[in-house]
């Protein structure tokens, strides 16, 4: 092989020679790191700034017996102020079991239906329509729960206030059922069609396919889009905070008025000093809320994700 | 004809499948022209052609499974064991009972290997409250069957979508057994495998010879040569050739099934 060869056919040993196109190349991929950090950076600093604000409380004043175990929330008296959150969290959890017990028939036979029966048009049509009850506004939902939910429990279970853990808990179900139904839904399209083929194959009518192949396939994924219902429902402050009546009180029955934790610092923290004790208490309280948020949904994608690796 | 089923069956004249100027559409697709076909009982009778030619649309049609496409339109009629499963008083539960089915890629379900294999059962049975022991029972007398017991006696709790493709395919044929199906349809059964799988399955194929009638499609002609006791070459939804393996092999009536035969086209 002789230079000449060489000269010809390579560009002449300029291999380190960079282009526009380089730069652009590296411009583009800082760009998308940033945005990709980004999300993670915001979400830590969020974490850092209510522990911050709250961090006196804990430090100072905070007990935890009292704290989880005291009904009583007192956080205006002068002499002797009280922190239970005691009944905030069973007027939260009441409302929330109560959520989901509307919410999974609904869901899960919303979700069965659209990814195993309806096709075509039907189908398309009934996923929009979740997806455009998933985007109505929770002070909407709430509205409905002080407006229309409010005078038809008085009327029709006779009780004197329409404000309870009922009413709550069925505004919140509807709610938190569009996004558990699209998740539900991706679950069950997620099984093979390969499993419904074999089952029916072997003679399963279609209700046998669905109960006895396609829901324990997809048993992790409705699973996790459960445990995503809850956490909606769990920190769902608007709507609750209009339909609970805003009561503190360890509910008897469905027809007590409750409060929820979200609804307490929503309708508490406009009033305190900032800084102030009060201030601080309700800060320590969207630290419990993240945390029990964050697990709830954290366990949510770690099924899930289960799911889909298989 | 055929020495061989004679020897193995116990009514070399019944007849497992008989059609009657069967045709069949996908939409406005036709894909099955006029097929009269005669199966006999108790013998593994070979589909084979080249790809398109319609012996997977023509074996699914004879389960019926075809119909969950929903835009299949059939003319004519199929007989299983001389009762015509068009007839609109069938009920598909029981044609797919009694004609069970293994598909291309193996398809276990994903549960345990002893459910895979109770599965139809429990779809089935009369008797909702079997006894444990006869469920027991009925399970390993299947996987033996399918030779198969010795490898997954120990691990029946195991996923059986967990099995290597061999025994997959294997399961997929031992939880057919336990209904007791008179005619077993496989769709290219070991075209998923590997050539030991594939040995493997064409073994235990053979070894349920005579206990079951069985209809194979295959593209692979040694395997119907090695395989099966009569044949049929299909081309573009049409029979072109139905008679003894043996004879077809070697002196085929028709130049398109010499052509295919040779390897001319497919």
């Amino acid at each position: 092989m002789g230079n000449g060869v060489l000269t010809e056919t390579g560009s002449g040993g300029d291999f380190d020679r960079r282009n526009t196109d380089w730069y652009m190349d590296k411009v583009v991929q800082a760009l998308i790191f940033i945005g990709g950090i980004s999300a993670i950076i915001f979400v830590a600093g969020i974490f850092v700034f209510i522990t911050k604000e709250g961090l006196g409380f804990i430090l100072d004043r905070f007990d935890f017996m009292e704290f989880f175990t005291s009904e009583y929330w007192y956080p205006a008296e002068e002499e002797d102020p009280e922190y239970g959150i005691l009944a905030m969290i069973a007027g939260t959890a009441s409302v929330t079991v109560l959520a989901m017990l509307v919410a999974i028939p609904f869901s899960l036979g919303t979700a069965i239906y659209i990814a195993e029966f309806a096709t075509g048009k039907t189908r398309e049509t009934l996923k929009i329509l979740v997806e455009l009850l998933a985007a109505i506004p929770s002070v909407v939902w709430g509205f409905i729960g002080l407006s229309i939910m409010n005078p038809l429990i008085i009327d029709v279970f006779d009780v004197p206030v329409g404000l309870n853990v009922l009413n709550a808990g069925i505004i919140l179900g509807l709610m938190a059922a569009p996004i558990m139904t699209s998740i539900a839904e991706d679950a069950l399209k997620a099984v093979p069609d390969r499993y419904r083929e074999a089952a029916e194959a072997m003679g399963a009518t279609r209700w046998q396919v669905i109960q006895k192949t396609v829901l324990p396939a997809a048993r992790n994924g409705l699973l996790g889009a459960v445990l995503l219902g809850v956490g909606r429902a769990f920190g769902e402050t608007m709507a609750v905070l209009m339909a609970t009546g805003h009561s503190i009180n360890i509910p008897g029955s469905v027809f007590d008025s409750v409060r929820a934790l979200p609804a307490t610092i929503a309708a508490e923290l406009g009033e305190t000093a900032v800084g102030s004790e009060h201030y601080q208490a309700l800060f320590t309280l969207g630290i419990f809320l993240f945390m029990v948020t964050f697990v709830i949904n954290l366990s949510a994608d770690l099924i899930v994700r289960d799911t889909a690796k298989k | 004809m055929n020495t061989a089923s004679q020897a193995v069956s116990k009514q070399p004249t019944g007849l497992a499948i008989r059609t009657g100027d069967l045709n069949l559409w996908y939409g406005t697709f036709q894909a099955l022209f006029d097929i009269n076909l005669d199966i006999k009982q108790g013998i593994i009778t070979s589909m084979i052609g080249p790809s398109g030619c319609g012996k997977s649309t023509f074996l699914r049609s004879v389960n019926r499974i075809n119909e969950r496409l929903g835009y299949v339109r059939i003319d004519g009629s199929i007989d299983v064991f001389g009762h015509n499963i068009y007839d609109a008083g069938v009920e598909l539960v029981q044609v797919r009972k009694q004609i069970g089915m293994v598909f291309q890629r193996p398809n276990p379900l994903p549960i345990s290997i002893r459910d895979n294999v109770l599965f139809g059962y429990n779809l089935h049975s009369e008797n909702r409250h079997a006894s444990k022991a006869d469920k027991e029972g009925i399970v390993e007398d299947a996987l033996k069957q399918v030779l198969l017991w010795d490898k997954v006696k120990d691990r029946l709790d195991q996923r059986g979508t967990e099995l290597s493709l061999e025994e997959q395919q294997k399961l997929c044929i031992a939880r057919l057994l336990p209904v007791k199906p008179g005619l077993l349809l496989m769709d290219e059964p070991c075209s998923a495998l590997d050539p030991k799988g594939t040995e493997a399955v064409e073994e235990l194929i053979w070894e349920l010879r005579g206990k079951y009638t069985i209809l194979i499609v295959t593209h692979n002609m040694a395997q119907a040569r090695r395989a099966s006791e009569e044949c049929i070459f299909m081309l573009m939804g049409k029979v072109v050739e139905h008679t003894a393996t043996e004879d077809m092999f070697v002196t085929p009536q028709n130049k398109e099934t010499a052509d295919y035969i040779e390897g001319r086209y497919g």
